[in-house]
């Protein structure tokens, strides 16, 4: 049996849920489910979409939200908080690292080939010092729960993670629905995240700023599935948010097109991928990206967040070496754990995975967002075999991981509170210091049974509490 | 602000107008032809030459109301149907996101796509509650601009959309309907220019009103003088060109320099404090007219000038 987060394997509640087993009692399951269209409709009137890329449809779709909240106990919190903020340090450790003199390289505690030989490394960013010595100003770790004291790191994400609006919303539309819930402080705030963002990317400021730093968020468009996430937060923030026909270069600085002539920029909080920013620098059929921002970039002129190249610290094959990251810039123990995982790249671990793979999760190194994935245990034969063709033929692109007693948490079925599994996404600021506000993304595979949350594959949301001493 | 901020913001207003402008001309139709001899007057035609898409219906084939309504309501490729309106106000609104109050997205984004899914027939039979439905829709976006939006550049712009499209939407219906208003066509006070006029009117929801400035009785003069002159009449060209004036001098203020549009804006307050309903008739209506048309269409194009427009 899987650890469920509410209630104990006698059928009685965890404390910390106490006051949410009331909640549904007073106000009975079907009243919940009736509240919950009263969400769904608030949400689309909001406008938080989500588009899925490839599927058809709606292109404005929404993500399912579910009531009931996922709590962690104030003590769970300090040990998460400690952990996300000491992984955080050390992949911008290791970041500063291999672009720099590779010590970890030549230490002999990670394979070169595993860094140099990988697209997500750019030699573009060899020997630049970003602001601060950050790269990765935003970390969302993917975070599991497999027992009452047990997390463990699913993955990284260095680059530009995703759903913390969600996490905004969810809260402010169980606050909007639910005031009584959080009247008495028993649940941490979290909405000071976008003055904690736009603080973190203040501070790391290039050298060309004077003065007060003129922050703006990049988006690729209007059409980004994540566009809503975008201008939320643009908008607390209080920054513009830009897109790059709005951007160009001159004289060594970023500029935008105001209505008042050309303005100087100097942090950008880009969510577009690295390989679209600039056609000068790398593709070059990019429409999207701002001809000679890598040059102002690397000249001082302008801070990119994250910094290009930051995709090396989440790529998968690297993941396996985060402990050893840990160990070897911070000299502490990693605090989270990593989950076992078995690289094809290397030929006995291969082979184990070869014959495990009806109980394994097998997936690509560079895939994400759940595409691309094999879960074992609920694969035919044909697929299995299909899937063993793959990575015969290319060993390197895939990782294979046992299958997780992840936990269940509460979820508002229709006659009754089921479990259903979850994991967790927080999103810890790297600026001059380090800042994680307590809460993050809960998603939940709606599904019974089901271990894919991803949005992107019918997975849901729901509001996560840290509750105070 | 972002040059495609005040772009988007400024089209966002004249596309909300546009439809309303519209979904009202739509109601003139259906008033028009229900009147005695419409269907010697092809009415239809003369509410697409209002919409300026006149050149999408083959002259000398009757105009009718399932054509209308099919392209000026429904039509997706009709870049100036109701529906294409709306979407685009989204779409600018959209963009421009973080300009807009909760309550402001919140009247775009509410219906966007309840015209997607109208048959002909369907919008036909139901046509006076789809117009009052897409007049709600715009109503409540001004009325939410107007409580919550900061008065910043980006609410002049707004403004000034609005403004300009409203003005130009005056001028074609004038530019359409003109003859009517000649008093030699035909004998004054005659059935038929009494219910022409008050169609016209009611188009531009300015029926009470006219009787609240002029009183009882229908003339071309007072009319035109309504329509183009009146200060106080918030659908006359005047009133538009004085909106637009304290607008641009606002924006002018904002960024502290002046461009052609402040120019040209003078230059049409000027004309219109020059002119009563008599020089207007001396000149020509349709004259008149015209030149306010290419005066507002320079406009348009010198505001996208001065604030560095896409």
């Amino acid at each position: 049996m899987p650890f469920h987060e509410m209630f104990e394997p006698d059928g009685s509640v965890r404390a910390c849920y106490d006051e949410v087993q009331k909640w549904v009692e007073r106000t009975g399951i079907s009243g919940l489910n009736r509240r919950m269209e009263e969400a769904e409709a608030i949400f689309r009137r909001i406008g938080i979409t989500f588009a899925v890329y490839g599927e058809g449809g709606d292109p404005e779709r929404l993500i399912p939200f579910d009531l009931l909240p996922r709590i962690f106990t104030a003590q769970e919190w300090r040990v998460l908080d400690r952990g996300i903020k000491q992984r955080a340090r050390a992949l911008n450790a290791f970041l500063l690292d291999v672009y720099h003199r590779g010590e970890i390289v030549k230490a002999g505690i990670i394979p070169p080939d595993i860094i140099y030989r990988n697209s997500a490394y750019l030699a573009e960013m060899v020997g630049f010092t970003p602001p601060g010595k950050v790269y990765s100003h935003i970390v969302g770790i993917d975070i599991v729960r497999t027992g009452p004291a047990r997390f463990e790191v699913l993955e990284d994400n260095c680059r530009t993670p995703s759903g913390v609006s969600y996490m905004l919303e969810n809260r402010e539309i169980m606050t909007r629905m639910f005031p009584e819930l959080f009247g008495q402080g028993l649940v941490a705030p979290v909405d000071d995240y976008p003055a904690e963002l736009l603080k973190s990317l203040k501070e790391v400021a290039p050298p060309a700023c004077k003065g007060d730093p003129v922050v703006v968020v990049l988006t690729p468009g209007s059409l980004n599935s994540a566009y809503y996430e975008h201008s939320f937060l643009a908008d607390l923030m209080g920054v513009e948010l830009v897109e790059p026909a709005d951007l160009f270069v001159d004289e060594g600085r970023v500029w935008m097109k105001t209505t008042l002539g050309p303005k100087a920029v100097d942090v950008i909080y880009r969510r577009i991928d690295d390989e679209y920013i600039d056609p000068l620098t790398f593709r070059p059929d990019s429409l999207l990206g701002i001809p000679g921002l890598f040059h102002v970039y690397r000249s001082g002129g302008v801070t990119l967040a994250s910094a290009p190249g930051a995709g090396i610290a989440d790529d998968k094959a690297v993941y396996i070496y985060v402990p050893e990251m840990i160990r070897f810039y911070l000299g502490e123990q990693p605090i989270l754990d990593n989950i076992q995982t078995w690289q094809c790249s290397k030929p006995d671990e291969c082979a184990y995975v070869l014959e495990h793979l009806h109980e394994l999760v097998a997936k690509e190194v560079h895939g994400s967002g759940g595409y691309g994935m094999l879960i074992g245990p609920k694969a035919s034969t044909v697929e299995i075999e299909t899937y063993a063709e793959r990575i015969r033929a290319n060993p390197g692109e895939f990782i294979a991981q046992p299958t997780l007693d992840l936990s269940t948490v509460p979820t508002l079925g229709p006659a009754s509170v089921v479990g259903r599994h979850a994991d967790f996404r927080p999103y810890c600021l790297v600026g001059k210091q380090i800042r994680l506000v307590p809460g993050g993304l809960t998603r939940v595979a709606l599904t019974e049974g089901s271990l894919v949350v991803n949005s992107s594959q019918g997975g849901g949301v729901k509001d996560t509490w840290v509750l105070q001493d | 602000m972002l040059s495609r901020t005040a772009e988007n913001l400024f089209w966002m207003a004249r596309y909300m107008e546009r439809a309303e402008a519209t979904a009202r001309l739509l109601t003139m139709g259906q008033r028009m032809t229900i009147l005695p001899g419409a269907h010697h007057r092809d009415e239809w035609r003369s509410v697409v030459r209002a919409a300026g898409c006149e050149g999408q219906f083959p002259a000398g084939t009757p105009v009718t109301e399932s054509d209308v309504v099919s392209y000026l309501m429904l039509d997706p490729d009709n870049p100036s149907s109701i529906r294409s309106c709306l979407l685009k106000a989204r779409a600018n609104a959209k963009s421009a996101r973080t300009m807009l109050t909760q309550d402001m997205w919140e009247s775009l984004n509410e219906g966007w796509r309840k015209l997607d899914s109208y048959e002909l027939a369907d919008a036909r039979q139901q046509l006076p509650a789809l117009i009052d439905w897409v007049k709600t829709r715009v109503m409540t976006f001004r009325g939410a601009a107007d409580a919550g939006q900061l008065r910043n550049a980006g609410h002049d712009f707004l403004r000034a959309g609005g403004a300009l499209e409203r003005a130009q939407m005056t001028l074609r219906l004038l530019d359409v309907k003109y003859y009517v208003l000649l008093p030699e066509t035909e004998v004054i006070g005659g059935n038929r220019d009494h219910y022409q006029w008050t169609s016209v009117l009611y188009a531009l929801s300015g029926v009470r009103a006219y009787h609240h400035v002029y009183g009882g009785t229908y003339t071309p003069w007072q009319i035109t003088d309504f329509l183009m002159l009146n200060r106080l009449f918030p659908r006359s060209v005047a009133f538009c060109a004085d909106q637009l004036a304290y607008r641009l001098n606002r924006l002018a203020g904002w960024h502290d320099s002046r461009g052609a549009c402040h120019d040209t804006i003078q230059e049409m307050i000027g004309v219109v404090e020059g002119l009563d309903s008599g020089e207007i008739f001396r000149q020509g209506l349709h004259e008149t007219v015209q030149m306010g048309l290419k005066m507002t269409n320079r406009l348009g194009f010198e505001i996208a000038q001065t604030y560095y427009f896409g």
